[in-house]
């Protein structure tokens, strides 16, 4: 079998059966892209993870695109991403051309009702992960109340700011009392 | 046009989604909203399909969207621009500038923008725990069950790992929440 397609197929096959994203699929591409097929080590792979949580991005696409390059190049990026994304994208769009009829049945309808309540409950979870997981230190913990604060305020009074907005202010303002710190830390 | 709109509002997306699958969920919500593409309810809705789908989140989310808007190109066009922005990064990054993410300008920059990631997710968690039991500012309206509900199934998911290792996962959560929704909504609004 010529790389290029043990790529896609071991990708989309990692894809199709990985539930939960994120970090359930940076496992599984760990253990079948280092243990099983040997395509790249341990430390690499270590060293793609921690990229990955610094550029955007699902960190699974993150993985696939270098794994792939290593392997063959441009050709084994593009092959490798594409296996990846494939068996989601084909789920959901055949969900998608029935899930309007579908809504039209009362009990899930009723269903999707119960779920809205889980998914508030679920993504608020994996901001207090987030925070526990983050070191505690005042400005950054100061950026993160203001930021939830003012968005909390947007989602609320449906005021029309983006997040994009709010993540760029954030990066400004932190990169300013970097560059205040280190001229007086110099001066000292 | 709205094979534009869609390439441009998912490589924004794309382009900013830190934080992982939990931070690119506020950010298509923000952007599909302002849109106008989806509904809140809906985008509720598809948010817990796509977590208990195979695959990762955002490409579900993307897929989904697109598909809604302009058919298979449409989620086509929105998939292909959601992963753009990571697959030349990663590239980019591993590749030519492994040093670039070292630099503490560039440390100081990227970590104002996490923490700022993390307060969006907790204010986006806040409000959609909220809009069910209370409607919105424009449209307050005061739904008791779902505020029992959401007390319980809070109880149930965050009272679980005291009692279990990891606790209920995702999607345990969601089968469960889905089966009471039938079950909660079905004697109160009929079946």
């Amino acid at each position: 079998m010529s790389l290029l397609l043990d790529l896609f197929l071991t990708f989309a096959k990692i894809g199709l059966f990985t539930f939960g994203g994120g970090y359930a699929l940076v496992s599984l591409i760990q253990h079948t892209c280092v243990e099983v097929k040997g395509w790249i080590s341990h430390d690499e792979m270590m060293n793609v993870t921690v990229v990955a949580e610094s550029t955007p991005g699902p960190i699974a696409i993150n993985c696939a695109t270098y794994v792939g390059y290593k392997q063959k190049g441009m050709a084994g990026a593009v092959v490798a991403t594409l296996g990846m994304i494939l068996p989601s994208f084909v789920i959901i769009l055949l969900i998608s051309f029935f899930l309007d009829n579908f809504m039209e049945i009362s009990w899930i309808a009723h269903a999707f009702m119960g779920i809205r309540i889980a998914v508030g409950i679920l993504i608020l979870d994996a901001g207090i992960k987030m925070v526990r997981k983050r070191k505690k230190r005042p400005f950054p913990l100061l950026i993160m109340i203001i930021a939830a604060v003012t968005m909390l305020f947007i989602d609320i009074f449906a005021v029309h700011v983006s997040s994009i907005t709010l993540m760029l202010a954030s990066a400004v303002i932190s990169l300013s009392v970097y560059v205040v710190q280190t001229m007086r830390g110099k001066r000292e | 046009m709205i094979y534009l709109d869609l390439f441009i509002g998912f490589l924004k997306v794309g382009l900013f989604a830190f934080g992982g699958a939990y931070g690119a969920i506020s950010l298509i919500r923000d952007i599909v909203l302002s849109y106008g593409w989806l509904s809140e309810e809906m985008i509720t809705y598809m948010i817990g399909v796509s977590e208990s789908t195979p695959g990762p989140i955002m490409i579900n989310l993307a897929t989904y969207v697109g598909s809604s808007q302009g058919g298979v190109l449409g989620a086509l066009i929105a998939t292909l621009a959601v992963v753009l922005p990571s697959f030349i990064t990663i590239l980019l990054v591993m590749i030519i500038l492994k040093k670039v993410l070292k630099n503490p300008y560039v440390q100081a920059a990227l970590g104002g923008m996490k923490s700022c990631v993390i307060g969006i997710i907790l204010a986006t968690g806040i409000f959609m725990m909220l809009q069910p039991c209370l409607g919105s500012l424009q449209d307050i309206s005061v739904d008791v069950t779902a505020i029992i509900m959401t007390v319980v199934l809070g109880a149930v998911y965050f009272g679980s790992r005291k009692f279990f290792k990891r606790g209920i996962s995702p999607i345990g959560l969601i089968g469960i929440s889905a089966v009471s929704g039938v079950l909660v909504y079905g004697f109160t609004l009929g079946f």
